[in-house]
């Protein structure tokens, strides 16, 4: 303790801060005391950086939820949208513990569940005009091997839509979205082992000659079985 | 099924990571620029979706309550620009704004058909808010039509400011009826004398010599010499004496 002559208030409020969260940023960050707001032209930078940091991510779990490069346009920008509007209501505490990964993660899972339950109560409309694109990065090595990668890709890009909905959530998002174990436990709140478990069945389906093959679209709830 | 195989699926799934499309950012993020006009300058945010809000210079302290505002309603991030898109400048000295590309996304469709409605009234003329709602066959929806137009995320360029009541009474504007009447005199509208008139019983406006009849201000009557003009209580009265109807500012209502 550097300053033990301090005024009784200060270090009592030192100790106020001190004891439940880490994060506290100096004596007057108390919770008695609103903190302060962001200036919204600070958000828009830690946007924007964020954007540039996770925008391949987020459009490419986007794009193997949905399947379709229009839904998923659509739904990234949506997912940035809220992810702003949240933002906005953030202090800097909140701003400097961010787990931007897994809650951008979150924000674009939440918001593809909800349309698909909303696209659910409507009368059933087969996608029939799914255009599903592996669109494969272009460096990599041998026109042979990039053909045979991106065979593979529409194959798997295809097989992904017709996983049901857990087992397709966890496998995009720990093998397209990157995220670890943990992380995607978190986003989609359930215990690591159901996560292994989904992301075991998953990839057995996904598997040439394994049980998933010739399945376009399975009903959710994991009715295919 | 064994790990290696695991190892090449989970290899090849990667391959299906791939870039966002370079135009994702414009679809989130606004831009705003601030234009002069002839009688009032004004804050123009758009994106490539269009232009999605505009608000009179004088009717915020500066930038940042302009700015905070708009973050505040429509909740994107947004970034100065070099200047406004193509063709603001224009609209705003010529007053119309038909070239333009509009963001409405927000409003209901309703509020869209008024203001696609509006924003067709020529500059240096007016309409009254039952001529909208008969454009859009809603002719009972009069107050409708006031709410929307006062609503109007982008006024000046889609000009609310030209609809006013049929009695003879300037109307609401969202900026006070002091500016609304400061933007019609820009255009040349002598409201005091439209009003006048409609108040005397002419709420249609006729010239004897072509047989035409109008809604008031119709640039057609500019043409028609004083002596030629007439006014009519109703469309009603003006078809009894043979007077068609103008195609340009095609007259409806009572």
């Amino acid at each position: 303790m550097r300053n033990r002559n301090a005024p009784y208030g200060v270090v009592k409020g030192m100790y106020a801060v001190a004891t439940p969260t880490a994060h506290s940023r100096g004596p007057l960050s108390a919770s008695t005391v609103p903190p302060p707001a962001v200036p919204a032209s600070e958000i828009d930078a830690v946007f924007m950086a964020l954007f540039e940091a996770h925008r391949d991510r987020v459009y490419s779990t986007a794009l193997r939820l949905t399947g379709r490069r229009h839904d998923a346009e659509d739904l990234a920008a949506e997912a940035f949208l809220r992810a702003y509007r949240s933002l906005s209501g953030f202090d800097h505490e909140r701003l400097e513990t961010l787990q931007p990964r897994a809650w951008l993660t979150a924000i674009v899972v939440n918001q593809w569940r909800n349309q698909r339950r909303t696209a659910s109560r409507r009368p059933a409309t087969v996608s029939s005009d799914a255009v599903v694109d592996a669109d494969p990065v272009d460096a990599l090595p041998g026109v042979e091997r990039r053909v045979e990668i991106h065979e593979e890709g529409d194959r798997l890009a295809t097989m992904l839509v017709g996983l049901p909905e857990r087992q397709r959530i966890a496998v995009v998002l720990r093998y397209i979205g990157d995220l670890p174990i943990g992380e995607v436990a978190e986003v989609m709140g359930c215990p690591t082992g159901t996560v292994k478990s989904l992301i075991s069945r998953g990839l057995a389906r996904l598997r040439p000659g394994g049980p998933g093959a010739g399945i376009r679209e399975a009903t959710d709830g994991g009715g295919l079985r | 099924m064994t790990a290696t195989d695991d190892r090449r699926l989970i290899s090849a799934l990667s391959v299906l990571s791939v870039p966002a499309p370079p135009d994702l950012a414009e679809r989130i993020v606004a831009h705003w620029a601030y234009v002069e006009g002839p009688t009032v300058d004004v804050y123009v945010a758009f994106s490539s979706a269009g232009i999605s809000s505009v608000v009179p210079a004088q009717s915020v302290s500066g930038d940042d309550e302009f700015t905070a505002a708009f973050r505040h309603r429509f909740g994107r991030p947004l970034f100065g620009a070099d200047g406004p898109p193509d063709g603001v400048g224009e609209a705003l000295r010529t007053g119309s704004a038909l070239d333009l590309r509009f963001d409405l996304s927000g409003r209901t469709p309703f509020e869209q058909d008024v203001l696609g409605t509006a924003l067709e009234i020529p500059p240096g003329e007016v309409r009254p808010y039952s001529w909208i709602a008969h454009r859009i066959n809603r002719p009972r929806a009069v107050r409708a039509v006031g709410t929307a137009l006062g609503h109007n995320p982008v006024p000046v360029l889609i000009p609310c400011h030209r609809v006013i009541r049929s009695d003879g009474d300037m109307g609401q504007y969202g900026y006070g009826r002091e500016m609304k009447r400061q933007l019609l005199d820009g255009e040349g509208v002598d409201v005091d004398l439209v009003f006048s008139m409609v108040r005397q019983g002419a709420s249609y406006w006729g010239d004897d010599a072509g047989r035409v009849v109008c809604m008031p201000t119709c640039h057609r009557l500019l043409s028609v010499d004083g002596a030629h003009r007439r006014g009519f209580r109703s469309l009603a009265d003006a078809a009894a004496q043979g007077y068609r109807p103008c195609p340009r500012c095609r007259p409806v209502g009572r």
